[in-house]
């Protein structure tokens, strides 16, 4: 049997090589591979980029937008040549609770227009196209390969990768793991200690084929304008969210299950998706549009304080491997995270293969904290917490519909109630104590300031 | 497995990914110790249900339709009953629209 990456797989010792084929090893062509991949190699670097699929993106799944700002700058001009499926100019967050729902839903025209702002993409195809510019850098990507564990000195240097081919090993200065949530490699270089289910959603999707132009009406839109609509309040007591956005020819929608809350609740992920879509405010958005594909995949969302360390000896950790995906309630980013982070590894192992000074990977480390990548993760580290409280996964979005209920039912002959005697009532009817919104609100208020 | 959802029976879910399969599965189930597992959360977690329970307590595992996500050798409350890996290179799932 061939030699294979999982939970059970350890590194192995090797001796130091003489000659390293390659100045760095990259594992996994996803967004952060491929940025990493695409610095090293413009550098003047000998890059390998490995990927166990047939081709990048076949392994990946993701809930919605890619933010192309990182972008303007590894591929100036991106916005002409990204495989793009629209371009959101509405964006709306819903809470849902029983048959009702609460939307903000903005629009900005705009964001249609270039520089843009967020795009949705196929990752099969937007994953390739970025691998592609690290290979026209000079990148040799390797598909169909899978790294099954560290090669490392007896000294704890990590030198290179095993790989499942005969005769498999590859050996480098500098070894980047972007090896996605999973990261057998950064487990197996020790720097991945906690407990990983505790902070780990599962998410699942449907991509259903609709006409394009009954997309353009249900939503709103037209050309190559789309909607992201993220929600609340639609996993039957499960914490996490739902998502639902437009493609040319296609919607996406799905849903974020905490795993632990989902082993607890007994019910299966399709089963709570399909509910969602019975809501009588998604049923009318997804009616009679067929199945093209069903798809799965784990997401690390516990945020800043559950990273993993990112810088070993020989060896940096970025994208999903280094738990870099932001799930903050209002805005929920991965791609352009795991991007950042590909590029600042990318520049750091560059520096370090340049100077001769392999301490000068630590340097990753400062390149993230002084950018959004860090920067953002350390300004919302409670956030995750707070948005995957019981309060406002299960109590408020309850209580923000009874709230707008009560203001818009009309009573008459009684005169209308003050709002705040309104929502002393809807706090009251689902549990909440007046003292505890307070609290969030001042929570909500710190995390996201 | 018909159980329907909504309008999509699961084979027919199933029937919409593509999967190359590989002739060594790369997911081994320890069915002795599923036995004395009181919880198999594996049977509703994983999203492309591929554990199922059989009459004598053990666990009946196909890993052809493996999503490869993990979920289950995370939630495993049997110790080390399900043994796990990636698919070799190039095999398992091959998302077109992920």
């Amino acid at each position: 049997m061939r030699d294979r990456a999982g939970p059970a797989s350890s590194a192995v010792t090797v001796a130091e090589p003489e000659r390293p084929q390659f100045d760095a090893i990259v594992v996994g062509a996803g967004p952060a591979g491929s940025a990493a991949a695409l610095e090293l190699a413009r550098a003047g670097h000998s890059v390998a980029l490995l990927e166990r699929g047939p081709f990048p993106g076949s392994k990946n799944v993701y809930g919605g937008v890619v933010y192309g700002r990182i972008l303007d700058e590894l591929i100036p001009g991106w916005y002409d040549e990204m495989p793009v499926q629209r371009w959101v100019t509405r964006r709306q967050t819903m809470l849902l609770d029983g048959e009702r729902s609460m939307t903000v839903d903005f629009r900005s025209q705009s964001w249609g227009r270039a520089p843009y702002n967020g795009a949705t993409t196929y990752r099969a195809e937007f994953d390739d196209w970025l691998a592609g510019h690290a290979q026209k850098a000079g990148a040799v990507l390797v598909p169909s390969t899978v790294a099954t564990r560290l090669l490392r000195t007896e000294r704890g240097r990590i030198v290179g990768v095993r790989t499942d081919r005969p005769d498999g090993d590859l050996t480098a200065k500098v070894v980047i793991a972007c090896d996605g949530v999973n990261s057998f490699l950064a487990k197996q270089a020790g720097l991945f200690p906690g407990d990983q289910a505790a902070h780990t959603t599962l998410g699942v999707k449907e991509t259903l084929a609709l006409p394009a132009r009954t997309i353009d009406e249900r939503f709103g839109v037209s050309g190559h304008e789309g909607v992201d609509i993220e929600m609340l309040g639609c996993t039957q007591g499960i914490p996490g969210g739902g998502f639902l956005y437009t493609n040319s020819d296609t919607l996406s929608v799905g849903l974020v299950l905490g795993l632990q809350g989902l082993a607890k609740s007994g019910k299966r992920p399709e089963e709570v998706l399909a509910e969602l879509k019975r809501h009588p405010s998604i049923q009318p958005l997804v009616r009679g549009a067929e199945l093209v594909e069903y798809s799965a995949h784990l997401i690390p969302e516990g945020g800043y304080d559950t990273m993993p360390q990112l810088v070993g000896d020989g060896l940096l950790v970025a994208g999903d491997a280094a738990a870099m995906c932001l799930a903050a309630g209002i805005w929920l980013e991965g791609v352009n995270f795991a991007m950042g982070s590909g590029m600042y590894a990318g520049r750091a192992a560059s520096k370090a293969l340049s100077s001769g000074d392999l301490g000068a990977l630590r340097e990753y480390r400062g390149l993230l904290e002084s950018s959004f990548v860090l920067a953002d993760h350390k300004k919302l580290r409670k956030a995750p917490e707070l948005v995957l409280s019981e309060r406002v996964q299960q109590r408020y979005p309850g209580l923000v519909c009874d709230l707008v209920e009560l203001m818009f039912t009309v009573e008459n002959p009684k005169p209308k109630p003050g709002v705040r005697k309104l929502l002393r009532a809807s706090a009251k009817r689902n549990g909440v104590k007046m003292r505890e919104l307070a609290r969030d609100a001042l929570t909500g208020l710190r995390s996201f300031g | 497995m018909n159980q329907r959802y909504g309008d999509v029976s699961f084979e027919d879910r199933m029937s919409h990914v593509d999967f190359r399969v590989a002739e060594q599965p790369h997911i081994v189930v320890d069915t002795d110790v599923c036995r004395s597992c009181t919880t198999k959360t594996c049977v509703h977690a994983c999203p492309a249900n591929l554990f199922v329970p059989t009459a004598e307590g053990g666990i009946l595992f196909n890993y052809e339709q493996c999503f490869e996500c993990g979920t289950c050798y995370l939630m495993c409350d049997g110790g080390n009953a399900i043994s796990w890996s990636y698919p070799d290179g190039g095999q398992g799932v091959v998302f077109r629209h992920g």
